[in-house]
Formats: C-alpha cells, sequence, structure tokens
C-alpha cells in the first residue's frame, strides 16, 4: 500500500502538473478571513457529506489547522482527496452566497486542501482504535471511496472492518482514475494509508466473484458493504474495436498514473464528451499526442462534462467534432486507424445519420470514453440484493438492500457520481449497520 | 467652491487646510515636515522637543483583525531623541521655507518654572507658530514625572499651563490623555491655567498582545515588553466621546484640536462635527504615508460641497447637540428591521445574531409558514442546522439536474431569506449591523401614534403625580 509502488517519474509530474497551486499560508488566511460565516451554511449543505465548511474555514482563519482537518475528516475522511477532485462548481462553490454579492465564491477546495495538507505534513495520525470496542465485522468489497468511508467510519467507532480489493493498490478511481493534474495517485495512497492505520483491514488484489467467495465472506463477517463501483467501459459496439491502438478512457487514465504509459504521440481521437472523455483528452495532450479529437454524437449543448471541464480541455488545445458518430475501425497498411465516421443531426428528438456525411479519420489510437457499464456479473451472485436498470436499489438513507445482512453505496448505487457522493454514500451505510447491529442485539 | 482654510485657530494659529501631522515619527525632521507639506498636509506637531531620550528597539506593535492590519497601533517610543538645538534649528528652515503652514512646537521638560520658560522661548524663537504642551505621553516618560504623569493631575497640569503662559507670546495647546477617568477634570485645569487650546486624545495605555510561542507581548525589547499608548482606528470611538465631553462643557471647551484613529476624511469631519477646529493623524500616515492626505482634502471639499457648507465653521459642532444624556431619549421612538429580499443574498447572519445576539425575532420560517409570537413556537438555530445536516445532497451531475437547482423569483431560495417578526422586533439594529449587504436590512420607523416621551419626563411626571396623590391624601 505505500507509495512505493508507484515510481516516482518526473516527467509524469511536469507533464501532469498540478492544475490549482496550492495556496501559501498567508494567502489561506486572507481566503479564510473573506468567508462570511454563513449561518447553516449553503456550501455545508450542497457538499453530499456536510462538511462544517464555515467551521474548518474559520479555523483556519485562527490559525487552528488541526482543528481545520479534524473538524473536516469528521464528515469526510477523504477530505484530502476530496478538495482536488471534486466539481466545486456545482457543489459548495457554486452554493457559496458571494456569488449573489457579484463577488467571487471562497476557493473552498484550496482552503480544504490547505488544512488537510497540513495535517498531513505535520504526521499526525487520526487517532486510532485497533482495541475494536464492538464485537462487529464488516467487510467491504471494493477499495473505493465508498468503502474506505464505509469502513473508517466503522473503524472510528469501534468496529472492525476489512476492505477487499482486486487491483493491486487500493483507492478504486481516487488512486486509478482521477486525472493525474487534479489527484495524484500517491495523494490517494497516502490517505489509505491513514485510513489504515486506523486499523482497516486491506486484503489487496483479492478478487470475489464467486458464489463461494461471497459466502465465505458472509460466514466470516456480520454484514457486507458493497463498494463496487461501476463495470468496465462500454464498448462502441462498432466493428474493429478489439484492434490494436483502441483503448478505453479508464485504461488510458489508469496507465498513464502508474507509470505503465508515458508517452503518446500523433493523433488520438477521444469518443463520448463525459467529464471522463475530457480526462482522458487532456491526458492525450499532456502526454505527447500532437492532435487530440473529442467526437461526440451530440452537440455542444448536449455534452454532460462540467463546464469548466469543458473550458479546461479547451486550453489544452483538444479539437472538438460535434454531431459525429463512429461508424466502424480500420487499420491502414502502415499500421495506422481509420476512424470512419458519420455527420449527425436531430429529427425531432432522434438522433439520425445525414446521408453521404460519411468521413474518416486518420489517427494513431481510439479511446472510447462512453461511460462505464454496470456491473454485472457479481451482483448476480448476491442472494435477495436486488439490481434494477445495473444499480443496486439500495435505501437511500441507509444503503441497506433487499438482504438486510448487505448494505451498499457508491457508484454501484447512484450509478455514476462523484469521490465526494462515494464518500457520502458509504459513511451513512456505515452508521446504518452500527446502527442494525445495535437493533439486532438489542 | 468650499474653503477649508483654517484661520486664527486658538488664536492666531492659521494653515491651508485642518489636516495637521500629529506629534510622533512622521513629525521627526524638518526635512520629513517639508515632504509632508509638500504632500499637502496644513500643519505639523513637531515631534515632542526636550532634553534628548535614548529610544528601545523594538517600538511598536499593531492589533490585525480578519486580515487588515494595523486595525489599532501601539508604540513605547519615548519623546525626540534628538537635541533640542538641531530640532529648533530645522523648525526655523521650515518655517522659513513653509510660512503659511502651521508649525507646533510639542514641548516636554521637567516639571520646573525655569526650564519651561526657557524651552518656551526657544521654541518661539526658532518660529513656532503656537506650543503643544505634551502632558499625554503614557510610557517611560511619566516614569519620570512628565507626560501622563502630569496630565493625570489637574492641579500639576494647571500649574506648568501657567508658567508657560507666563512667558508664550503664541498660542498654547494642552495635549490630553485620555488615562483617566474624566478627561474634563484636566481639560478645566487647562482652560484655568490660561491655555488656549486643546488636543486630545493621546494614546491609550494597552498592551496589543502576546506572542504565543514566546510568551513574551509585543513589542518584544529583550524579552521583555512595557504597556504602551495605543493610537489608530481602534481608538477612534473613544477619542470621539472624549472630544465631545470636551466640547460639551462649558468649563473646558476651548478651540480643540482632535485626535484619535483619523484615517480619512471622514473621520475628520466627525470630529469637527463635534467641535474640533483642526484634527490630527499619525498612524494611516505611519501606515500608509504622507500621500493620504490628498483624498482627506478632496474628499472633505466633496462633501462640503454636496452639502453646501462653505468654510470648516458652517459645520463645526453641528453635531454636538445631538448628543445627550440618556434620558433625554424619546422612549417612544420605534424602528423595527425590514429585510429587502431582492437585496438578501442568503448568509442567514442576521438570523442567528438575533437568536443568540438579540431578541428571537428573525425568523427562517417563509416556507414552513410564517409564526409570529415569542421563541418557544420556533424552530431553534440548532434544530435548524441539525435539519440540514441531516439531508441528502448529491452531486448534480447531468445537465438536467443541474438545470433543476435554478432559483425562483427571488436569486436566494426563498428558505433562505429570513423574516422579522416585527411584533417582537425591539429595533436593536444588531441585523444590519451584521448583514454584509448594504441597505438589505434597513431599521424603518413605526409610527404607534404615541406622543414622544422621555424617561426624564415620565419619572417627572410620575413624582409629580405621587406628589399630588400625597396631598391630596394629606
Amino acid at each position: 500500500m505505500s507509495t512505493a509502488l508507484l515510481p516516482d517519474d518526473p516527467q509524469l509530474r511536469e507533464r501532469f502538473s498540478e492544475l490549482k497551486p496550492p495556496l501559501a499560508p498567508q494567502a489561506a488566511v486572507i481566503e479564510a478571513d473573506r468567508c462570511l460565516n454563513c449561518f447553516d451554511a449553503p456550501c455545508t449543505a450542497a457538499c453530499p457529506t456536510h462538511i462544517d465548511v464555515p467551521g474548518f474555514i474559520k479555523r483556519i482563519a485562527s490559525g487552528n489547522l488541526r482543528g481545520s482537518a479534524l473538524r473536516i475528516l469528521d464528515a469526510n475522511i477523504l477530505g484530502s482527496s476530496c478538495a482536488r477532485a471534486c466539481p466545486v462548481d456545482v457543489l459548495c462553490e457554486g452554493a457559496c452566497v458571494l456569488h449573489r454579492q457579484n463577488r467571487k465564491p471562497i476557493q473552498i477546495a484550496l482552503l480544504q486542501r490547505h488544512a488537510m495538507d497540513a495535517f498531513h505534513a505535520s504526521g499526525e495520525q487520526l487517532p486510532s482504535s485497533t482495541s475494536a470496542t464492538r464485537n462487529l465485522r464488516v467487510a467491504c468489497i471494493g477499495g473505493g471511496p465508498a468503502s474506505l468511508a464505509c469502513a473508517a467510519e466503522l473503524c472510528r467507532q469501534g468496529a472492525q472492518a476489512t476492505i477487499v480489493e482486486r487491483r493491486p493498490l487500493p483507492g478504486g478511481l481516487n488512486t486509478y482514475g482521477v486525472a493525474e493534474y487534479k489527484l495524484r495517485a500517491a495523494d490517494s495512497l497516502r490517505e489509505v494509508e491513514m485510513i489504515r492505520r486506523l486499523g482497516v483491514d486491506f486484503r489487496i488484489g483479492v478478487s470475489i466473484e464467486s458464489a463461494t467467495a461471497l459466502e465465505a465472506l458472509e460466514a466470516e463477517f456480520d454484514y457486507l458493504f458493497l463498494g463496487l463501483g461501476l463495470g468496465a467501459m462500454q464498448r462502441l459496439g462498432i466493428p474493429g474495436e478489439d484492434s490494436d491502438g483502441v483503448m478505453n478512457a479508464l485504461e488510458l487514465i489508469a496507465a498513464y498514473k502508474v507509470g505503465h504509459i508515458r508517452e503518446m504521440h500523433g493523433t488520438v481521437v477521444v469518443v463520448g464528451a463525459g467529464n471522463t472523455a475530457i480526462d482522458a483528452a487532456n491526458a492525450a495532450r499532456r502526454l505527447g499526442a500532437e492532435t487530440v479529437y473529442l467526437l461526440y454524437r451530440r452537440g455542444e449543448n448536449d455534452m454532460s462534462a462540467f463546464d469548466f471541464e469543458y473550458e479546461h480541455a479547451k486550453q489544452q488545445g483538444v479539437q472538438f467534432l460535434w454531431r459525429r458518430q463512429p461508424l466502424a475501425i480500420r487499420s491502414d497498411e502502415r499500421g495506422r486507424l481509420l476512424l470512419d465516421t458519420v455527420q449527425m443531426q436531430q429529427v425531432d428528438k432522434t438522433l439520425l445519420p445525414i446521408h453521404d456525411s460519411q468521413f474518416t479519420l486518420d489517427c494513431d489510437v481510439v479511446v472510447p470514453a462512453i461511460g462505464q457499464s454496470p456491473l454485472a456479473q457479481l451482483i448476480q451472485e448476491l442472494r435477495g440484493v436486488e439490481v434494477r436498470d445495473g444499480r443496486i436499489v439500495a435505501d437511500r438513507a441507509s444503503g441497506q438492500t433487499g438482504n438486510p445482512r448487505y448494505f451498499a453505496g457508491g457508484d454501484c448505487v447512484n450509478g455514476g457520481r462523484e469521490v465526494v457522493d462515494a464518500v457520502a454514500g458509504g459513511k451513512r451505510a456505515a452508521l446504518a449497520i452500527l446502527k442494525t447491529a445495535e437493533g439486532s442485539r438489542a | 467652491m468650499p474653503d477649508i482654510r483654517i484661520r486664527k485657530f486658538a488664536g492666531s494659529i492659521d494653515s491651508p487646510n485642518p489636516f495637521w501631522l500629529a506629534s510622533a515619527p512622521p513629525t521627526n525632521t524638518g526635512e520629513m515636515i517639508m515632504r509632508a507639506f509638500d504632500a499637502g498636509w496644513g500643519g505639523a506637531v513637531w515631534k515632542t522637543i526636550g532634553e534628548p531620550v535614548t529610544n528601545v528597539s523594538s517600538r511598536y506593535s499593531a492589533t490585525d483583525w480578519n486580515g487588515q492590519r494595523m486595525m489599532g497601533f501601539n508604540n513605547i517610543e519615548l519623546i525626540s531623541d534628538r537635541s533640542i538645538e538641531i530640532n529648533l534649528k530645522e523648525m526655523a528652515e521650515v518655517k522659513r521655507r513653509y510660512p503659511q503652514h502651521a508649525v507646533i512646537a510639542s514641548l516636554m521638560v521637567a516639571s520646573n518654572r525655569e526650564t519651561w520658560h526657557e524651552i518656551v522661548s526657544r521654541a518661539e524663537d526658532a518660529g513656532a507658530d503656537g506650543l503643544e504642551l505634551n502632558f499625554g505621553c503614557p510610557h517611560g516618560m511619566s516614569e519620570r514625572g512628565m507626560g501622563s504623569a502630569v496630565g493625570q493631575v489637574p492641579e500639576y497640569a494647571q500649574m506648568i499651563t501657567e508658567w508657560v503662559k507666563e512667558k508664550a507670546r503664541t498660542p498654547v495647546l494642552v495635549k490630553l490623555t485620555p488615562n483617566i477617568s474624566d478627561i474634563r477634570t484636566v481639560a478645566r485645569a487647562a482652560k484655568r491655567g490660561g491655555a488656549d487650546g486643546l488636543s486630545a486624545i493621546n494614546t491609550v495605555n494597552s498592551i496589543t498582545g502576546i506572542d504565543l510561542d514566546t510568551l513574551t507581548p509585543r513589542p518584544n525589547v529583550d524579552g521583555k515588553s512595557s504597556h504602551g499608548g495605543y493610537c489608530g482606528p481602534a481608538v477612534k470611538p473613544i477619542a470621539l466621546n472624549m472630544v465631545q465631553q470636551i466640547m460639551s462643557d462649558p468649563e473646558a471647551a476651548l478651540p480643540l484640536s482632535g485626535i484619535g484613529g483619523i484615517g480619512s476624511w471622514r473621520d475628520a469631519v466627525e470630529f469637527i462635527l463635534l467641535g474640533c477646529g483642526t484634527v490630527q493623524v499619525c498612524t494611516a500616515a505611519m501606515h500608509y504615508g504622507y500621500r493620504i492626505v490628498e483624498d482627506m482634502a478632496e474628499g472633505l471639499d466633496n462633501w462640503m460641497r454636496s452639502k453646501g457648507f462653505a468654510t470648516i465653521e458652517d459645520f463645526r459642532g453641528l453635531s454636538l447637540n445631538r448628543v445627550t444624556e440618556w434620558k433625554h431619549l424619546n422612549l417612544n421612538y420605534k424602528i423595527v428591521a425590514r429585510i429587502d429580499e431582492q437585496k438578501c443574498i442568503g448568509c442567514d447572519l442576521c438570523h442567528i445574531a438575533c437568536w443568540d445576539g438579540a431578541h428571537q425575532c428573525i425568523h427562517l420560517d417563509r416556507v414552513s409558514g410564517p409564526v409570529n409570537g415569542h421563541v418557544e413556537l420556533h424552530a431553534t438555530p440548532a434544530a435548524k442546522e441539525a435539519e440540514s445536516r441531516a439531508s441528502i445532497a448529491e452531486t448534480p451531475v447531468s445537465r438536467k439536474e443541474r438545470e433543476a437547482l435554478a432559483q425562483g423569483p427571488y436569486s436566494t431560495p426563498l428558505a433562505r431569506i429570513p423574516r422579522v417578526d416585527e411584533t417582537e422586533c425591539v429595533g436593536c439594529n444588531l441585523c444590519s449591523l451584521v448583514c454584509p449587504v448594504d441597505q438589505c436590512i434597513t431599521m424603518v420607523q413605526v409610527d404607534e401614534g404615541i406622543k414622544a416621551e422621555t424617561w426624564d419626563e415620565r419619572t417627572k411626571a410620575k413624582s409629580c403625580a405621587s406628589t399630588t396623590i400625597l396631598s391630596q391624601g394629606l
């Protein structure tokens, strides 16, 4: 779990230098002083984990940095990565009342990062609760944000939590899937290490893919938390998709983050227009690709990516091809890829190809980025857990599924949102497990 | 075009405007004072002249507040550390080059008649337009029987003023210390002693703060500190109060040069409205330099223009009679807070301030339905907060979800626009003071049709009534 598993790559660090540099200590205090300290603050309400934003900000202003970090961690154990990965424009900073006074919102994310960086730099750890005070054992399947938050909360309240993760590194998309210029894999692992020191047990490289494996967990643990995330990325469903040079967005992002891909050249075509597509397109540019196209079957106003992500991609030199649908991928004799596309138009509410508008793009890499598929395999094995539209059906407040011993949270329940949503879901489930366990004992 | 010149202040002091630099580091040398005059200052009170002192290293400290530097400023510097000869030689040179500007010699010497007579003569021979007797310095010099040690004992102040007046040909101003229970006692003594004017206030005794690493108060002089003199914006309200006290007292009132936290034309106007003939500035000039006087002069000119005042005398003292004793305030005057829904940004600071600091009459119940009446009927702030912490929030990831967050008729969601229960509002002003938006919360007069009545009138009426009853009973 140590960061030693990640090679320190100066080239990666340089190419993926941080999008937003951290605040200098005095700048942080000046920014913290700007905060009005709203009552029942809208930023706190907008945060899925309800971090006491004015509370931690005013602690920065007063010089109580330790208290500030603990205040954040009380609400959100992944406060460090959320400070980097959250789309704050549509969350806390978007809710800041200063907008209504035509003033710049408080830079909440940078302040949160300031407090968390100071906490990590101080070498301090959260009080560990290795002595379990409750006779309660919970397995969290999947090692991403939802499971981390669930396990951390359980541990902090005296239960025993074990995270079971199939990949070589824990942290889920925090480690493998967030653009490196926002959240470095090393920072994600640092946070995971803090959670391990709380007393959370990690079983790394363990796949739970059979009913037998599940039954073994059921036998060993009182409750199971499903923080499975989503499935693999969806396929385009066109001929030639398995050619060399086709690699989906999450594969690309994970590969460069752990050092498997260090450079790209030539022309890269990303298919899709969500936030992950943007991350992949930006990554291709930073890795050296001369030309990066982002190809989307609908128009600019239909893209699901956040506005600030779109702006960022334009600044990175990504070129956008609107209303274009891929038809097939071929290879020429020199091994380059040929992506056949067609222009689309919207007729009423239906997208239709325009006759005779075929066009072939010469490229080196094609990156499908049209979303993750729902989890299929494992869920079918879960007795009594209802799955609808590829999502686990769970109570919104408690995360409890149809099987009362199974709780769930994060992307596998909400269909794919942000890190902070997964943390909130994991924590709610932990509290519900504790409550259920107490109830069943009483 | 308004005329902001000062004529014959305290008898004979003229200056191109009412803005003087106070006796302090900015008036340490002739070179500095000449640069100040070039920048636009109308006068300068020379850094106190007396037997030269040795100053300590590390002399100032400050109180910062909410990111703002030097809200309050403190010093433990003594009077001039330069010889009397050099100071007076430079003073003569300044007066030669700037005959139209006011140069006041601030003086402090040992308490005997001859010494005072000698320094007065020498200062006037150097060309001083007036003398300011430093009876206010609260640190160091007071331990040697000078400064505020004189200014805190009316008999001493009167005696020295009399000695000075025996010799002086120019106006004599007495600078008063605020470190006394009633500043009027010394002001009256100065007047009895024949002073032509007063300067107030000198600095306030202070310890600005303590370094939490070394545990030494600031300013740190080799591990120790000493009480100093506090000035700057923080002391302005204290100064205004004392200015008003002096100027409202016929036995104390004299031409007054106002001092204490003045940094802008607004501050200056306030001191003049309470009767000051000139104002003195130090901290703001130490913070930003002499250049601040440009805006002070322009701002004063513009304000006078907009109000139709032709000279400083036209508005000097106009606010004095608007300060009265509490017992003469109208008990039947009623105002209530009104919140402008269009301007409200939803910080809800007025709600929490009213609940925890006032009278529990600002509520967040526009959506749930307004309830007027006593506190028990309303959700407490803690309950409100708990409710929102228990709610489930999600990141709006799709375009549709984001659009659904669009607001209603006001830019702030109705649930966050507080409502004032006017039946319970006591008109205390607190909400309008904490509101970060100008003109969002205004205090509106409610005419309840009741005749004005003061506490004085009410108690007198009662005692009359009881006397009547008593006499009838008899």
